[in-house]
């Protein structure tokens, strides 16, 4: 059975189903379809996990198509330990955003369900093709619904942050493109991802496709210094817009270094670590203290994901299982986390219509039931134990470890910074005195709201308490990518 | 002895159909006037289409003295030609007819103009090759007229008329030089002669440069792009959108039966100057046309940075980049088409949809139109899933292919710049206000038919492989 294909384009079809028979006096009906669709499709993905065999490195549930014969392009996909989790975050995390804008969104509808669900298809599209052009495709159709999602839902200066969104990913993704083309006259005439981890490269060819690859992955990661794109597109987009962005988009750079730098250039990635590792060191510092003075939540938020990135780097960079394990385990945990904290403060906008951490104080009072959820992204975001925020960095430091205590040192400063922050500003917003009568006046959260609040939570906790199952998926094809990154391909 | 006509019946046909609608529409009363010319010209359209498919991918076959070819290049050439002018037509019917410009003469030049591009298509020779094109140039210079008593139309064709003049003067004295060195104008010979020359003749280079820089004029490659976008904004858009299509592909044509079918062996030099057009023309153009506030002044802009990026197909100097470039060039005419298509839907009587601002707010006033720029202009962008994107990964694989990595990097940082004007047309449709919200006026046909040629550049993915095969298969063996 084609699963990956079903997963893909059930989405999509969704999307142009709604669009199609959209009514915008009639919201509800729109509503309750898109719900459908992401539940139908949450509940595909499940076998996804329950068939999966961690025990090979080998990709699984592989479709193959002829396309463009004249370039050897494929409908080719597949999936192993690393992108599986990935796309099972994209479902549920699409279905928390479907179930948050419920009756948030009360402008065009249909156009915004559609895109979110059109976004879903293509970012699983994303992890799963095994064809270079195909993961080109989707990779920059991407682009196309989160530039509407951003311009037409986003805040007041919205056009610019979205175009500037666009033209920054557009730039790195079109230098990929030409690191693909040349690897697919140098394979000898093959898009298959799969032959490009196996064809031998020189030296000069490596830095170079690597640093091609390293202009799409990078700005998309994003790491110091192509990182100012996020802070403008996420406090410009829609709640729901941040939370993809922030929970999915950013991992497809992540997922981008494992699937091409590492494997297809290992030696330009080892004689460049030093510089991706200067990079995600400073990303963790340096962006940890411009987060601690930001006065806007969202654009708070977005620094501290930028920094909690740097992690993710970090981890891949130093070439052991423990890094890129714990790297794998923060991007799916720092996707719970940002999400449900860019939820908590799309739960405080729509109340209170201010981003501004000044316009708060004393929530707890009127809030209390929101007050003890945020607590818990808050803890987990600084990294507190039993959380999932804890695994990830805990392995990652200690992949660190082996390569230098300097990095471990450094990048462990992180869960001082990141503590300062998140509770320095869960302090301002949620405790002290109540700050104005608007404050004093909100309602607290109602079932809605905490039925996707709890359902992160419960991700957050689970994966914090016993990160087992996702250890246990990607051990293989992890060690297998340690393995392929150590021999050279000279 | 016997000359076997049959190859060339589309052409003779289409010329006497479009004699007889000129000669009919004189006993049409004066209110129906236009109507039986664009009736007739349809079904002539779509009935050459039939003739030419009918003899679609036999052999290659050269007749009337190596004048004329009929091979799988000219027939697909043929078949786009036919099409995209049928488009043409369906769109500015009613645009014409609200502005005194529904008349016969427009089919019967529209028609002619198809006849220059059919010759130029199947042509063997460089006398065959110059009459396609002066037939085709000539019905352009009074389509661009067209609309008499405007001063912007009558200034753009005088410009159009005198610089067009002087490059085929230019062309003409490309082909006295290089017919001086190898004693003929027939393609194959010159072809051999050329061979048995060192390619490093100057003589020969000289006569090469005069030909380049006429196939540039006609391409609208800078430098010799000036033309452009007085001609696309001040032409009545009925013109516009014929002129900025079709033409291109029959241009193609010229280009590969020239460069590739004659002057195969003078490669090295050819390549080296089309890098430098290239360069220039994407460079150029993308810049310029972000100061536009015209969108047709945009177009033309954008036409000429598209045109730097079927060149770079071209000088590739393989199949898989003469593939590629032919793909670019169809996908270029539908995407064309249909971009002043929207522009055509947009006008009403009396009112001009020409400046940028004119599609402000699209999304409000009807999301379905909204939706069909979107895909165009992301296709023209060259984004993914659209057909723009395979054009461009088409060309620049061969680019690639044929060892310059550098030419492909520099194509690729000015087609980001590229996407920032389109992206500025879906901002103003999607995120801003709408200012005039007055409804569309357009028939069936060409709601259908836009809808259709939009909805084309998404489609058309799963079958893109197969395009590309005939493609490949069409620029095969043009030197035989």
């Amino acid at each position: 059975m084609a699963l990956l294909s079903s997963i893909i384009w059930l989405p999509i079809l969704g999307g142009i189903l709604i669009l199609a028979t959209a009514d915008e006096n009639n919201p509800n009906i729109t509503r309750k379809l898109s719900l459908g669709f992401a539940i139908a499709t949450l509940v595909l993905s499940i076998p996804l996990y329950t068939q999966f065999d961690p025990q090979t490195a080998d990709m699984q549930f592989i479709e193959q198509l002829n396309w463009v014969s004249a370039f050897n392009i494929e409908y080719f996909l597949g999936i192993d330990g690393i992108s599986m989790p990935l796309i099972l975050l994209t479902t549920f995390l699409t279905l928390v955003v479907i179930i948050s804008a419920w009756c948030v969104i009360e402008f065009k509808v249909a156009q915004y369900m559609a895109a979110f669900l059109i976004l879903e298809g293509l970012m699983i599209g994303v992890f799963s093709a095994l064809d270079a052009i195909l993961f080109y495709v989707f990779w920059e159709a991407m682009l196309i619904p989160m530039f509407l999602i951003i311009g037409i839902w986003g805040g007041t200066n919205r056009v610019y942050a979205t175009i500037k969104f666009f033209l920054y990913t557009l730039l790195g993704s079109l230098l990929m493109l030409v690191a693909l083309i040349y690897l697919y006259h140098s394979s000898g005439g093959s898009f298959s991802i799969l032959d490009f981890h196996a064809t031998p490269i020189g030296h000069t060819a490596q830095v170079l496709i690597f640093l091609a690859f390293f202009a799409a992955f990078a700005v998309k990661v994003p790491m110091f210094p192509v990182h100012t794109w996020l802070p403008d597109a996420h406090v410009e987009a829609p709640t729901g817009g941040s939370v993809i962005l922030a929970a999915i988009m950013l991992k497809m750079g992540g997922y981008g270094f494992l699937r091409f730098s590492l494997p297809i250039t290992p030696d330009a990635s080892h004689s460049l670590a030093w510089f991706m590792i200067t990079l995600s060191l400073i990303a963790i510092v340096y962006i940890a203290l411009v987060a601690l003075v930001q006065r806007d939540m969202k654009k708070l938020i977005a620094y501290s994901s930028i920094s909690h990135m740097g992690f993710v780097t970090l981890g891949f960079f130093v070439f052991n299982a423990q890094g890129m394990e714990g790297a794998i385990v923060q991007m799916i945990s720092h996707g719970f986390i940002s999400g449900a904290l860019f939820l908590c403060v799309g739960v405080m906008y729509e109340r209170l219509h201010s981003r501004e951490i000044a316009s708060y104080g004393g929530v707890v009072n009127s809030m209390p039931i929101f007050a003890s959820f945020m607590m818990l992204f808050a803890m987990a975001n600084s990294g507190l134990p039993g959380t999932s925020g804890f695994v990830g960095e805990f392995l990652v430091i200690l992949g660190a470890f082996q390569v230098s205590a300097l990095y471990a040192v450094l990048a462990a400063t992180t869960l001082i910074f990141g503590a300062a922050y998140t509770l320095w500003m869960y302090r301002r917003v949620i405790f002290g005195a109540v700050a104005n009568e608007k404050v004093a006046g909100l309602t607290d959260i109602n079932n809605r709201e905490i039925l996707f609040l709890s359902l992160l939570a419960a991700a957050v906790l689970i994966v914090g308490i016993w990160p087992f199952p996702i250890l246990e998926v990607m051990h293989a094809s992890v060690e297998n990518l340690v393995a392929q990154t150590a021999v050279s391909k000279l | 002895m016997t000359i076997n006509f049959w190859p060339m019946f589309p052409e003779i046909f289409v010329s006497l159909a479009a004699c007889a609608v000129l000669v009919l529409d004189l006993y049409v009363r004066e209110e129906q006037k236009g109507n039986l010319a664009y009736i007739a010209s349809i079904v002539t359209l779509v009935l050459a289409l039939i003739f030419t498919l009918g003899g679609f991918s036999h052999e290659r076959n050269i007749i009337m003295g190596g004048l004329f070819v009929d091979d799988t290049l000219s027939d697909l050439i043929k078949a786009g030609v036919y099409l995209i002018t049928i488009g043409v037509f369906v769109y500015s019917r009613d645009y014409a007819r609200e502005r005194d410009l529904f008349r016969g003469e427009y089919y019967v030049l529209g028609l002619f103009g198809v006849v220059g591009m059919m010759v130029m298509a199947s042509s063997n020779h460089f006398l065959t090759l110059y009459l396609g094109l002066e037939l085709l140039s000539l019905c352009l210079y009074a389509m661009v007229a067209f609309q008499r008593d405007s001063s912007l139309a009558t200034e753009a064709a005088m410009k159009y008329f005198v610089l067009g003049a002087l490059a085929s003067g230019i062309l003409l004295y490309g082909f006295s030089i290089i017919y001086g060195m190898t004693g003929s104008l027939d393609i194959q010979t010159v072809h051999t002669a050329i061979a048995g020359i060192s390619p490093d003749n100057i003589a020969l280079i000289f006569g090469l440069v005069f030909v380049i820089v006429g196939l540039s004029f006609k391409l609208g490659a800078v430098p010799f792009h000036m033309w452009m976008p007085d001609v696309y904004h001040g032409a009545p858009t009925s013109s516009t959108v014929y002129l900025g299509a079709a033409p291109k592909l029959a241009a193609f044509a010229l280009i590969i039966r020239l460069l590739v079918g004659g002057f195969e062996d003078l490669y090295g030099a050819w390549r080296d100057m089309l890098i430098i057009i290239a360069i220039l023309s994407v460079a150029i153009g993308n810049v310029v046309a972000i100061a536009q506030t015209n969108i047709k002044r945009m177009l033309a802009y954008s036409t000429i940075s598209h045109m730097g990026f079927f060149l770079l197909g071209i000088l590739a100097g393989n199949e898989s980049g003469y593939g590629g470039a032919l793909f670019y060039i169809l996908v270029y005419a539908v995407m064309s088409l249909g971009a002043f298509g929207m522009i055509i839907l947009l006008s009403r009587s009396g009112f001009e949809a020409e400046e940028l601002d004119d599609f402000r707010g699209l999304n409000q006033r009807n999301s379905w139109y909204a939706f069909l720029m979107l895909l165009l202009m992301f296709s023209m962008a060259g984004v993914p899933p659209t057909v723009g994107f395979y054009a461009k990964l088409a060309v620049i694989q061969a680019v690639v292919g044929a060892d310059l990595v550098w030419l492909a990097v520099v194509a690729v940082l000015f087609a980001v710049v590229g996407a920032y004007y389109y992206l500025r047309v879906v901002k103003l449709m999607y995120f801003d206000d709408a200012t005039d919200e007055s409804p569309f006026r357009a028939g069936g046909d060409m709601r259908v038919m836009l809808s259709i040629n939009a909805l084309a550049v998404l489609l058309i993915m799963p079958w893109v492989g197969s395009l590309l095969d005939i493609c490949k298969a069409a620029v095969t063996g043009l030197t035989g």
